[in-house]
C-alpha cells in the first residue's frame, strides 16, 4: 500500500493560533479516509492547504511523491486533486450541465480553444451528462444552477469533483445542511464511489463517517490525536475523552 | 426558449435597420444622419469589445477609451509623417499598415497593463485600469510633435485596396461590416471552451481555479483580445473624424463606453450596440433642446440602470413575455 497523499509536519497559524499544528497524515491509494473533529478543530483549514487555497507556514505535502506544498490551486487540480466545498461553490448563473462540462474540459490541458461552441462538443457534453447521471441530476442538466435545491447543489458539487477525473477527492462536509433522507442518499452514493477513487472526507455526521470510512483521523485543536479503523477509533480512550465527550 | 428567439429577433431587426436606414438618409439628402450613424457604429464596435471583458468577464475596465485613442493615433501619426516627413520607418498612408499598428499596439498595451491590473480585484481593478487610461491620455497630451492637447489633423485618410474612405457611404459600410465581424467574434469566443472559462470565472473564480484553470491567464487573453478590437475601432474613428486629440481617450470617454454596454445590456450580443444607438441618439436629441442636456441625459441613464435590470435588452426580452 502506497501513500497517494503524504502530509508531514504541516503547520498553519492565524495570528498566533495554530489552526494546523504539526499534522502528519498519510492517505493510502484507494481508501476512504475520514477526518473528524469538533468545530474549530481546523478541518477546513487543513483541506484548504491540500487544495491550495491556503499555503502552509511550514511542513510538506506530497502527492504521489511529488512536493506540492507551494503549488497554486490550479496546478494541484491538474495533478489530480478535486475539492468539493463545505459552503456550496458553483457557478450559479450557468446551467447544471455547463458547471460539470467545465470540470470535464479541465482534463484537456488548457482551454485556449476559441472557435467551436462548447455546448456542441459531444464528448464534453456526454461526459458531463454521465457524471450528472451518476448522482441522479441528469434530469436537471439544462436548468440554471441557481434553481436547484440545497441538496441538489451538494450532489452537483460531487458530480463536478468526479467529472474532473481527479485521483484524490477532498470532500468537505458533503452532508452539510442535508435532511435525513438526502443524507442517506449521499451515504449510499459515497459507498458506491468508495474504492474507485481515493477520498479524504470531512464530515460531522458520525453515523455516516463510521459507516463509510476505511480509516479515521481525529483532529482536535489542529492536532491529529488518533488515526485508525472505525473500530479502533471507537475504542480509543483519548478520542472518547477529547471528542466524543465521554469519560 | 421564448426569450431566446425574442433576443435573436431584436438583434436581427436592429442590425437590419442599421444596414438600411443610414444609406437611405444619405440618398434622401440628410448626410448628417449618415455621419451620426458612422460615429455610432464605430463606438458600438468599441462597446462590443468592452462587453467581452465587462459583460461576460465581469472585469470593469475603466480605461477602454485609451485603445480608441491608440488606434486613432496609429492612423494619424504614420499619415502625419508621410505628409510632413520624419520617421520614415512608420510613415505611410497604407490602411492595412495602420490597422496592423492599431491592433498590434493596442494588444501590447492591453497585455502590459492587463498583466498588472488583473492582479487586483473589484474597485482596485477599476481604479488601476482608469489610471493606465489616463497615463495614455497624458502621454499624447504631452507630445507636441503631434499637436499635444490641440490634437492632430489627419490630412489623408487610410488607403484601403478597393475602397475609398473619403466616400462617406463606403466608410459607413466598412464600419458596419466591422461591427458585424466584432459581434460574431465575441459571440464565437464566448460560446467556446475559452468563453466558458471566462464566464465561469465571473460567476465563481475560486471554483474555476479549483478545477485547474489559471483564470488570470484566461482573463489576460480576453483583455488583450478586447483591447485589440477597441484599437481597431479607434483606427476607424480616426478615419471618420480625421481629427484626433487626447480628449478621445480621457476617462469620461471610457465611462461613456461602459454606459453603452450597461445601458444596452451587458453580456448580450446586441446589447452594447443598442446601448451605443440609444446613447448617441439621446445625446443628439437632448442637446438640440438645451445646452444643459447632460442633466436629463444623466437622469435617463440612472433610470435605466435602476429600473431595467439587464439593461434595455433585459427589459425588452422579459417585459414582453406573457405570464
Amino acid at each position: 500500500m502506497s501513500a497517494l497523499l503524504q502530509i508531514n509536519a504541516l503547520v498553519k497559524t492565524f495570528g498566533g493560533v495554530a489552526a494546523t499544528d504539526k499534522v502528519d497524515l498519510a492517505v493510502t491509494k484507494g481508501e476512504l479516509h475520514a477526518i473528524i473533529g469538533p468545530n474549530g478543530a481546523g478541518k477546513t483549514t487543513l483541506i484548504s492547504q491540500l487544495s491550495g487555497t491556503l499555503i502552509p507556514d511550514s511542513g510538506t505535502i506530497l502527492l504521489n511523491g511529488k512536493n506540492i506544498t507551494k503549488k497554486p490551486a490550479y496546478t494541484r487540480a491538474r495533478l489530480g486533486i478535486a475539492r468539493s466545498y463545505q459552503i456550496t461553490s458553483l457557478v450559479m448563473e450557468m446551467t447544471v450541465r455547463q458547471n460539470v462540462a467545465l470540470a470535464v474540459q479541465s482534463k484537456e490541458g488548457h482551454a485556449f480553444r476559441f472557435i467551436r461552441a462548447a455546448d456542441k462538443i459531444a464528448h464534453l457534453q456526454n461526459a458531463a451528462l454521465e457524471a450528472l447521471r451518476d448522482v441522479g441530476l441528469d434530469v436537471r442538466a439544462d436548468d440554471l444552477t441557481t434553481e436547484l435545491s440545497h441538496g441538489e447543489h451538494r450532489l452537483l458539487e460531487i458530480a463536478i469533483a468526479l467529472a474532473t477525473g481527479a485521483e484524490l477527492l477532498l470532500l468537505d462536509e458533503p452532508m452539510a445542511g442535508l435532511g435525513p433522507e438526502e443524507s442517506a442518499k449521499m451515504v449510499t452514493f459515497l459507498k458506491e464511489l468508495k474504492g474507485t477513487r481515493t477520498i479524504l472526507l470531512i464530515e460531522h455526521d458520525m453515523d455516516a463517517v463510521f459507516a463509510l470510512a476505511d480509516r479515521i483521523s481525529v483532529l482536535v485543536y489542529g492536532r491529529i490525536i488518533a488515526t485508525g479503523t472505525p473500530t479502533e477509533i471507537r475504542a480509543d480512550a483519548s478520542v472518547r475523552h477529547a471528542y466524543l465527550g465521554e469519560g | 426558449m421564448k426569450s431566446m428567439s425574442r433576443t435573436s429577433w431584436i438583434t436581427l431587426a436592429g442590425m437590419a435597420a442599421l444596414l438600411i436606414l443610414p444609406p437611405l438618409f444619405l440618398w434622401s439628402g440628410n448626410e448628417f444622419y449618415l455621419q451620426l450613424a458612422t460615429r455610432l457604429v464605430i463606438l458600438a464596435i468599441a462597446a462590443v469589445s468592452l462587453n467581452l471583458v465587462l459583460g461576460y468577464g465581469g472585469l470593469v475596465s475603466f480605461g477602454h477609451a485609451a485603445y480608441i485613442g491608440i488606434g486613432a493615433y496609429a492612423v494619424g501619426i504614420p499619415a502625419y509623417h508621410e505628409t510632413y516627413g520624419g520617421f520614415d520607418s512608420i510613415a505611410s498612408y497604407d490602411g492595412l499598415f495602420h490597422v496592423a499598428l492599431a491592433v498590434g499596439i493596442s494588444a501590447l498595451f492591453a497585455l502590459v497593463t492587463g498583466a498588472i491590473s488583473l492582479r487586483t480585484k473589484g474597485v482596485y481593478f477599476i481604479m488601476i485600469t482608469m489610471a493606465f487610461g489616463q497615463m495614455a491620455y497624458y502621454l499624447f497630451f504631452s507630445i507636441n510633435e503631434y499637436g499635444g492637447d490641440d490634437g492632430l489633423v489627419i490630412d489623408v485618410r487610410s488607403e484601403v485596396p478597393g475602397l475609398n474612405l473619403d466616400n462617406p457611404l463606403q466608410l459607413y459600410l466598412l464600419s458596419y461590416v466591422a461591427l458585424v465581424a466584432a459581434m460574431l467574434i465575441v459571440r464565437t469566443i464566448i460560446n467556446s471552451r475559452f468563453g466558458m472559462v471566462i464566464k465561469g470565472a465571473k460567476g465563481n473564480n475560486d471554483r474555476l481555479v479549483g478545477l485547474g484553470y489559471n483564470t488570470y491567464l484566461y482573463r489576460l487573453a480576453a483583455y488583450v483580445i478586447s483591447g485589440a478590437m477597441a484599437g481597431f475601432a479607434g483606427a476607424l474613428l480616426g478615419n471618420f473624424t480625421t481629427f484626433i486629440s487626447p480628449e478621445m481617450m480621457g476617462w469620461t470617454r471610457s465611462g461613456e463606453l461602459m454606459f453603452m454596454v450597461i445601458l444596452g445590456g451587458a453580456a448580450t450580443t446586441f446589447g452594447p450596440v443598442l446601448g451605443a444607438v440609444i446613447f448617441i441618439l439621446l445625446e443628439e436629441i437632448l442637446s438640440s433642446y438645451t445646452i444643459f442636456w447632460q442633466l436629463p441625459f444623466g437622469l435617463i441613464l440612472i433610470g435605466v440602470v435602476l429600473f431595467a435590470r439587464g439593461g434595455l435588452m433585459g427589459f425588452l426580452t422579459t417585459k414582453w413575455r406573457k405570464p
